[in-house]
């Protein structure tokens, strides 16, 4: 009918599906997002890390001047503090002198100093006055007593400009005076204003009083005169000021050099030159008088220090301000601080950016990637859909090539090479769907199913489907007669359980790479499959000697005497060797009849060992580590001589240890390999092997109890199967059609099986030869050949929904033609209807494109009515029937449309498959 | 008897010229293999459906076609897709070879190309017709001459 079962591609689509949105999920971290930021970023740290640098120079260069000030202030107190102890000093000598001169020329009558005297005395005890340049004393004369003190001294009291003296209240005229400044003598004191000033506040408060600064009359230094009253008689304790204005008797007077004094002083101490000092006089604030130091000097305003001075004199205040000479140097060491800082911040900002722009480069790439991975994962399933869909195109015809091919009465050799092309188109077939299913191994998708199958007909059909291969091989390999081509062989061990629950296309996809393999490489000698219990070897191995000596060949099953292999060709396994084998077949004989499906084995799984030997050119110890890796053959020459890409160890890896075993070799260069897996299978129930009608070749059971003899120059071909004895058979390797007609005209035969030997071209001759082999019913079985499926549908009631009429009838006609029961409904509606609960249709099949109402929209009601109606019932009914009801009509699409997507959304909407009609 | 071989080869030398010319595939041989005893016109009936359906789209198709203001393409996209869907239900290989370009030249909004496609269609059309028509009235006369349809295997 050209109908196809869609096959679904839509895992791989949600896969790649999923990648996608992890892909832009993943996308955006906090740096990309901010990637335009970046050059700005950098900018604003330049800027940041500059204004910290500038910051930080700033600290350290106030810092620095502080501790300048804080230097200079020391400096500068020590200076005044010093100047301030020598000033004291000089005032204290000056005191002195004034008392001397009290006490001796006042207290003592008559006097005992004249001029000479004081000159003297003064003048030797100068050393105590350095910065004194001379001192004087002026005595107080009353205008009432100035005449007859003139008379007294022999001259006139004359003014500071050297001239007689006006008229006055009070004279001081200068009576001592030391050698140095003898000018000053007769001069009247009082008549210089400043010296006025002095006088009448010395001779107040009684103590040393100062001028303001003024240019000595000698020596044009700055100095200041420093006048000390002198009273004629001791004063009361605490005199009042007319008390002392009037026992005051004269004035002693020195002129200090402040230059000098500051001179001498600075020249002592160290850091002269670093600093400049200046010393005022600060009586009157608003105009200071320079005492010392030069105003105009430039020297660092920045830093100035004012220290206080005292000089013994209440009325005036004297000051001095230091600062220094020079302006306060760079600072190089915080500049190379600041700058190395700066730098350091630079390059960290630096590598900072240039690893974030790394980042932003390896994540573009990543993301592109990404974007070429997706592409290319989309590629792939693209492929695989591709690969799908041809697959698919080629399986169609296949089947119908396949179906037709056993229909005709055929003759033995006919029937058996029909089989032979028969279970190869069925092994590409399945090698067809192997393609897609290696794409569901690729995306990890792989399931295995659990089906019940024989194992011995698997063996046989592997067999025949290389058996052809080898001996074309062995013809064309070595064209001398000798026995060069590798003989096929397969030992299933009694033991093995006829029906198995496992996944049969897998293991025989296993079976078939092996098998392959092994063909492929051997060019002479035997490939053997052996097959047996993994439990059963240890005994065989401890009863080895015994059983050989027992040898219990009593049913006529000749082992020949030869002890040699087979084929005469070593094994790479000796466990394999053909003794084991031999002793393997007498110990399962002898212990046959214990039972062995017993009830509890049913339901556990077992271990099946399958090894499959050859006498090959082996593999090559340098790469046996990499075998089972992808891709990888020996050497180049491999592919070249042998062809094949080397993926299917790896894959036949891959589904060993999916079906819970594991495979190994052992091989040796030049003798053989063998490789051997384990696989866990499922006992296989009956009940279970009954409801699936599988069909399954199965070798008639009718053979049991018939006795034969095989007759053969190399033993070990055949281990079971027992042939009539008046009809012969011709057992042949390579028998040309000729050949074939002159043995049956000699009466020889009744008809020649090809070797290898396989159970089902044995039951095929058979059958032709015993005349028990059923005739096909032509015409009944025409459609597809199945059987099976007539007896599925056989009286089942199936709804057909379509909107086309033609479309509908022919399907009905099909489905009819299978003992179907057919209703047609021509809408989704009109189906809705009859498909009410409780309903009795076994099938429903549903057009997706119709008017009114399409296959989804019809489907969905009656989806939703049936779980409705299995809720109400499990509800009420769970307790006393175990069994929980199920409403379920089995619906499936029906269209032309070959997109994946109707596909899907029939599932989506619970329909239960899909029909891909013409 | 000899009248009835003749006709019986006659249809056979007839049914395998359709095959020949393409005016039927597999399919149609499928549906013959479907007559049995239980529905001995099945392929009759089916096709005379087929017949009626054909005619009533493209009727519809004309009309649609002939619009002036604008042409429904999906209307026309519908009933090729029904066509296409009956013929190849029916095996009618050339009708729906016909289909398939046109409805390239629907899904392209090309009003030219589906009107000469229609004409194709047409023609094609009355071409299956007449040959199954032709058949059918052979296998008509091997009944009538008491003869039975030679089945298809």
């Amino acid at each position: 009918m050209g109908l196809k079962l869609q096959q679904s591609h839509h895992h791989q689509s949600v896969a790649v599906k999923g990648n996608e949105q992890m892909g832009t999920k993943r996308g955006y971290t906090f740096i990309q997002s901010n990637r335009d930021w970046l050059p700005k970023l950098i900018l604003l740290w330049v800027m940041v890390m500059g204004f910290i640098s500038t910051w930080i120079y700033k600290k350290m260069d106030a810092d620095n001047n502080v501790r300048r000030e804080e230097v200079l202030s020391s400096m500068c107190d020590q200076r005044a503090r010093m100047l301030q102890d020598q000033f004291s000093v000089s005032v204290n000598h000056v005191h002195a002198l004034a008392l001397l001169v009290a006490t001796f020329h006042y207290y003592k009558n008559p006097s005992a100093i004249d001029q000479e005297t004081f000159a003297e005395y003064t003048a030797r005890a100068a050393f105590e006055r350095p910065l004194l340049s001379g001192v004087a004393y002026a005595e107080t004369v009353v205008h009432s007593g100035r005449e007859k003190f003139e008379k007294q001294h022999g001259w006139t009291i004359k003014t500071m400009q050297r001239e007689p003296s006006r008229l006055r209240d009070e004279y001081a005229p200068v009576i001592f005076s030391q050698e140095t400044i003898s000018y000053i003598e007769s001069l009247d004191m009082m008549s210089g204003e400043e010296d006025r000033e002095n006088i009448v506040r010395a001779r107040a408060t009684g103590k040393a009083v100062l001028t303001s600064p003024f240019r000595l009359l000698g020596s044009h230094h700055l100095g200041v005169v420093l006048t000390f009253p002198v009273y004629k008689s001791k004063l009361p304790p605490k005199p009042t000021m007319e008390e002392r204005i009037v026992a005051t008797a004269g004035y002693l007077g020195g002129a200090i050099d402040v230059e000098s004094l500051v001179e001498n002083l600075l020249g002592q101490l160290a850091g002269n030159q670093a600093i400049l000092v200046n010393v005022y006089d600060i009586t009157n604030s608003s105009d200071p008088l320079v005492m010392y130091g030069h105003q105009n000097q430039d020297g660092d305003w920045a830093v100035v220090h004012e220290s206080k001075l005292d000089f013994g004199d209440p009325f005036r205040k004297h000051q001095m301000i230091c600062r220094y000479h020079q302006k306060a140097p760079t600072s190089w060491t915080a500049l190379t601080n600041v700058f190395l800082f700066f730098v350091i911040c630079l390059l960290v900002g630096y590598i900072l950016y240039g690893a974030v722009i790394h980042i932003v480069k390896v994540e573009d790439d990543f993301r592109e990637m990404q974007e070429l991975k997706v592409r290319a994962e989309a590629a792939d399933v693209a492929k695989s859909q591709f690969l799908g869909t041809v697959s698919h195109e080629i399986r169609t015809p296949m089947n119908g090539m396949l179906a037709l091919l056993l229909d005709t009465d055929l003759s033995s050799t006919q029937r058996g090479y029909a089989q032979t092309a028969q279970v190869c188109g069925k092994a590409l077939i399945t090698l067809i769907n192997e393609v897609i299913d290696r794409a569901k191994i690729e995306a990890g998708k792989l399931e295995l199913e659990t089906v019940p199958f024989n194992i011995r007909s698997i063996f046989d059909n592997v067999l025949s489907l290389f058996s052809e291969k080898s001996r074309n091989k062995g013809v064309e390999v070595s064209r001398d007669k000798t026995n060069r081509k590798p003989s096929l062989a397969v030992f299933v061990s009694d033991k093995v359980p006829e029906m198995v629950m496992g996944d049969l296309g897998r293991f025989r996809q296993i079976i078939t790479n092996l098998v392959g393999n092994s063909v492929k490489f051997t060019e002479r000698g035997h490939i053997f499959v052996k097959v047996h219990l993994a439990e059963s070897t240890q005994p065989v191995a401890d009863t080895k000697v015994e059983t050989c000596l027992n040898g219990g060949s009593d049913e006529g099953l000749l082992i020949s005497s030869a002890c040699q292999f087979k084929t005469g060709y070593e094994a790479a396994d000796e466990r394999n060797s053909w003794d084991s084998f031999r002793h393997l077949v007498v110990d399962e004989e002898l212990r046959y009849d214990a039972p062995i499906n017993t009830i509890d084995e049913a339901s556990r799984g077992f271990t099946l060992m399958v090894s499959v030997e050859d006498t090959g050119i082996g593999i090559p110890l340098i790469v046996q580590d990499r075998v089972f890796t992808p891709f990888m053959q020996a050497d180049s020459s491999t592919s070249r001589n042998y062809g094949g890409t080397g993926i299917g160890l790896s894959i036949t890896k891959c589904l060993v240890e999916l079906m819970g075993g594991h495979i190994s070799f052992i091989s040796r260069p030049q003798v053989g390999s063998t490789f051997s897996f384990t696989t866990v299978f499922k006992r296989c129930n009956k009940a279970s092997y009954n409801d699936t009608k599988k069909s399954i070749v199965e070798l008639p059971s009718g053979f049991k109890g018939l006795k034969a003899i095989v007759v053969d120059g190399k033993p070990g071909k055949q281990n079971g199967h027992l042939f009539k004895l008046p009809k012969v058979i011709l057992l042949a390797k390579n028998i040309t059609n000729v050949e074939l007609e002159k043995a049956k005209a000699a009466g020889f035969a009744d008809t020649v099986i090809m070797k290898p030997m396989r159970a089902s071209m044995a039951v095929a001759c058979l059958q032709q030869v015993l005349g028990i082999g059923k005739k096909r019913q032509a015409g009944k079985d025409m459609l597809n050949g199945s059987p099976v499926l007539q007896g599925l549908l056989c009286g089942k009631k199936i709804l057909v929904v379509d909107d086309n009429m033609a479309h509908q009838r022919v399907f009905a006609g099909a489905l009819k033609k299978f003992g179907a029961a057919v209703e047609c409904r021509e809408s989704g509606k009109a189906a809705l209807k009859l498909l009410q609960l409780p309903c009795c249709f076994y099938a429903c099949f549903m057009d997706i494109q119709m008017p009114e109402m399409d296959g989804f929209e019809a489907t969905h009601p009656i989806r939703m009515m049936e779980s409705k109606a299995n809720e109400q019932m499990n509800g009420g009914m769970d307790e006393d029937s175990g069994r929980k009801g199920e409403w379920h009509v089995p619906i499936l699409a029906m269209t032309a449309d070959v997109i994946h997507a109707t596909y899907d959304a029939g599932l989506k909407c619970r329909m239960d498959g899909c029909v891909e009609a013409l | 008897m000899d009248f009835v071989n003749q006709l019986q080869r006659k249809f056979i030398d007839y049914s395998s010229s359709l095959h020949r010319e393409g005016i039927v595939d597999d399919q149609f041989t499928q549906l013959r293999k479907l007559e049995d005893e239980n529905s001995p016109h099945f392929v009759m009936e089916v096709a005379s459906l087929f017949f009626e359906d054909c005619e009533k789209l493209i009727n519809n198709m004309a009309i649609a076609l002939e619009q002036k203001q604008g042409v429904d393409f999906k209307q026309i996209d519908e009933c090729i897709h029904q066509l296409k869907g009956s013929s190849s239900s029916i095996g009618a290989l050339r009708v729906k070879n016909a289909c398939i370009a046109f409805r390239s030249f629907s899904d392209g909004q090309n009003r030219e190309g589906c009107l000469r496609c229609l004409q194709q269609l047409s023609h094609e059309y009355s071409l299956l017709k007449n040959k199954l028509q032709t058949l059918f009235r052979l296998e008509k006369q091997i009944v009538a001459a008491g003869g039975s349809i030679p089945r298809v295997h």
